[in-house]
């Protein structure tokens, strides 16, 4: 295994006039939990789906597990497994179906063991052998992120993987993307909720204006924040703070 | 990549297996690709059918063969939709960021639609048993009628995957069929070219679906297969490697544009 899972070099895309990303560089080391924050708009997907082979760049280069995005997609694609921000789930068929039928694009030995045992880990045991038109989006999520499991890529990309669950359900997200660290794979997951980020991820990237503008621990960014104003009570920034705080300064310069 | 070409019939297996799914679990879609040309069937044989001078004692044979293919060309907007659907979902998404072989993701809908259409192709013989056709045609004969609508289902399919793979709208995806579907009235499936006017008589004798409605025709007469079998090949193989790469371009368009139009679930 490289000992550097992602490497993005200055790169670049737009969609016509909108330039998105103008200049992103960053590097994932393996076995890390990297959270990618920005606003609405920011590139957060447009970046990932850049790092799954989905879009091209238009300059700039990413390397994925090693492999050039570009010019070895296939490669890659051995590589990664992606949960996109909404569920890409197929509707006609049941949960089950849809377990095994990824599990057989993968070539493992057992795929319906495979699906069992995830569709027990997502809680949806029950519901395995309903058609998935009949889920709650909740449901779909869940079942989602299990297609995503499937197999042992080293490198896993999730976009918004919690929006739209329960609390139960984010925490037990939480914990399944905690185990694969654990277990040594690399995460990178875009998210809306601060509190997400600040539990969740080993490094902190924040996208803004086409550029990650910040990026490192929790404490480093932390240190980024501006002292903090004497106030009677000497109070931590959350993350949400430095956040703020770090789009209003580069928005004002 | 070598790895990808020793899975490519397994994928291609899955992906199939999966578009059959999809199919024996929306028969109903089947019945309604079926519903506007028996209708059609009905209407010519029972309302136009005395009027037309075919110069056949049978005119549900004469018109049968314009039947196949109004059904082949409506039964195929089903693929479009499917494949839009994909792509809308993300579901293309999630496929094309796996290490599979590309073209499984288009050959496994096109397969389907072969299946699709043989099982409609086949209740609108069995309600033109009841109707009065009657084939004299052998074996072999049937064989050929079999092979060249496939063919036909083949190119038409690939064609249905263009729009499917570029379409806004639901909508934008399933009209493209319109058009294949008025083609054989301009033919000479329904009345024989000779009572056109000219310039209408002179596009339809040089139209691909005259050239495919008269061999079927011939064929199911049990007469043999006279040369207009080669002109009818000729533009089912030239216009299944023109829709062929134009769904290559589209399929490749969306790698470097993906403009998918997901929706929140
Ligand atoms: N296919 C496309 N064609 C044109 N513009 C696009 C396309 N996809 C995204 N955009 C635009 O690019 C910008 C970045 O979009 P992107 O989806 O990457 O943002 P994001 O950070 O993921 O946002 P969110 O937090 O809302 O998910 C947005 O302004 C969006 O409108
Ligand atoms: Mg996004």
């Amino acid at each position: 295994m490289p000992d550097i899972a992602i490497q993005v070099k200055d790169l670049h895309k737009s969609y016509r006039q909108l330039n998105v990303l103008q200049g992103v560089d960053f590097v994932v080391e393996p076995g890390r939990i990297v959270a990618l924050l920005g606003p609405n708009g920011a590139g957060k997907t447009t970046l990932i789906k850049i790092l799954s082979t989905l879009l091209k760049p238009d300059s700039g280069t990413a390397l994925v597990n090693g492999f050039d995005v570009v010019t070895q997609a296939a490669q890659v694609r051995h590589s990664i497994s992606l949960t996109g921000q909404f569920a890409a789930v197929d509707e006609l068929l049941t949960g089950r179906e849809n377990l095994i039928m990824i599990a057989q694009l993968r070539h493992l030995k057992q795929p319906r063991q495979v699906a069992d045992e995830l569709l027990a880990r997502f809680g949806l045991t029950e519901a395995a052998n309903r058609r998935v038109s009949a889920y709650s989006g909740g449901m779909r999520r869940r079942l989602d992120l299990a297609m995503s499991l499937v197999g042992t890529p080293p490198i896993i990309f999730l976009d918004e993987p919690t929006t739209g669950l329960d609390p139960e359900g984010r925490l037990e997200v939480w914990k399944v993307v905690k185990e694969l660290a654990q277990g040594g794979r690399t995460i990178f997951l875009t998210t809306q909720y601060l509190d997400e980020a600040e539990q969740l991820a080993d490094r902190i990237a924040i996208l803004h204006q086409g550029k990650i503008i910040a990026s490192g621990t929790l404490q480093e960014l932390k240190k980024l924040f501006p002292p903090a104003r004497v106030e009677y009570v000497e109070k931590q920034p959350t993350l949400e703070e430095i956040f703020l705080a770090i789009i209003g300064q580069k928005e004002a310069c | 990549m070598a790895t990808l070409q020793r899975y490519f019939f397994s994928d291609l297996g899955v992906m199939l297996g999966r578009s059959l799914r999809h199919l024996f679990r929306s028969m109903d879609t089947i019945i309604t690709a079926t519903i506007t040309p028996i209708g059609l069937m009905l209407l010519f044989v029972y309302v136009f059918g005395g009027a037309i001078q075919s110069g056949t004692a049978n005119y549900v044979n004469y018109v049968l063969p314009g039947i196949f293919l109004v059904a082949i060309a409506s039964g195929t907007s089903y693929t479009s939709l499917r494949l839009f659907t994909d792509v809308q979902r993300g579901i293309m998404d999630r496929f094309r960021s796996m290490p599979i072989a590309p073209s499984t993701l288009l050959w496994g809908h096109v397969l389907a639609s072969l299946v699709f259409n043989a099982i409609s192709l086949l209740i609108i013989v069995l309600v033109a048993l009841l109707m009065g056709f009657r084939s004299s045609a052998g074996i072999l004969s049937w064989l050929a009628i079999v092979g060249l609508l496939a063919l036909v289902t083949l190119t038409l399919t690939w064609i249905a995957v263009i729009p499917g793979l570029t379409a806004r709208s639901i909508d934008g995806a399933a009209v493209f069929a319109y058009p294949l579907i008025f083609l054989p009235f301009i033919s000479s499936a329904f009345v024989p070219t000779r009572s056109m006017p000219l310039v209408v008589r002179a596009f339809a004798e040089h139209q691909p679906m005259t050239a495919i409605v008269n061999t079927i025709r011939a064929l199911l007469a049990g007469a043999p297969a006279s040369q207009e079998i080669w002109i009818a090949l000729a533009w089912c193989l030239g216009i299944l490697l023109l829709a062929f790469f134009f769904a290559s371009m589209a399929y490749k368009k969306r790698t470097s544009y993906a403009t998918n139009i997901y929706q929140r679930s």
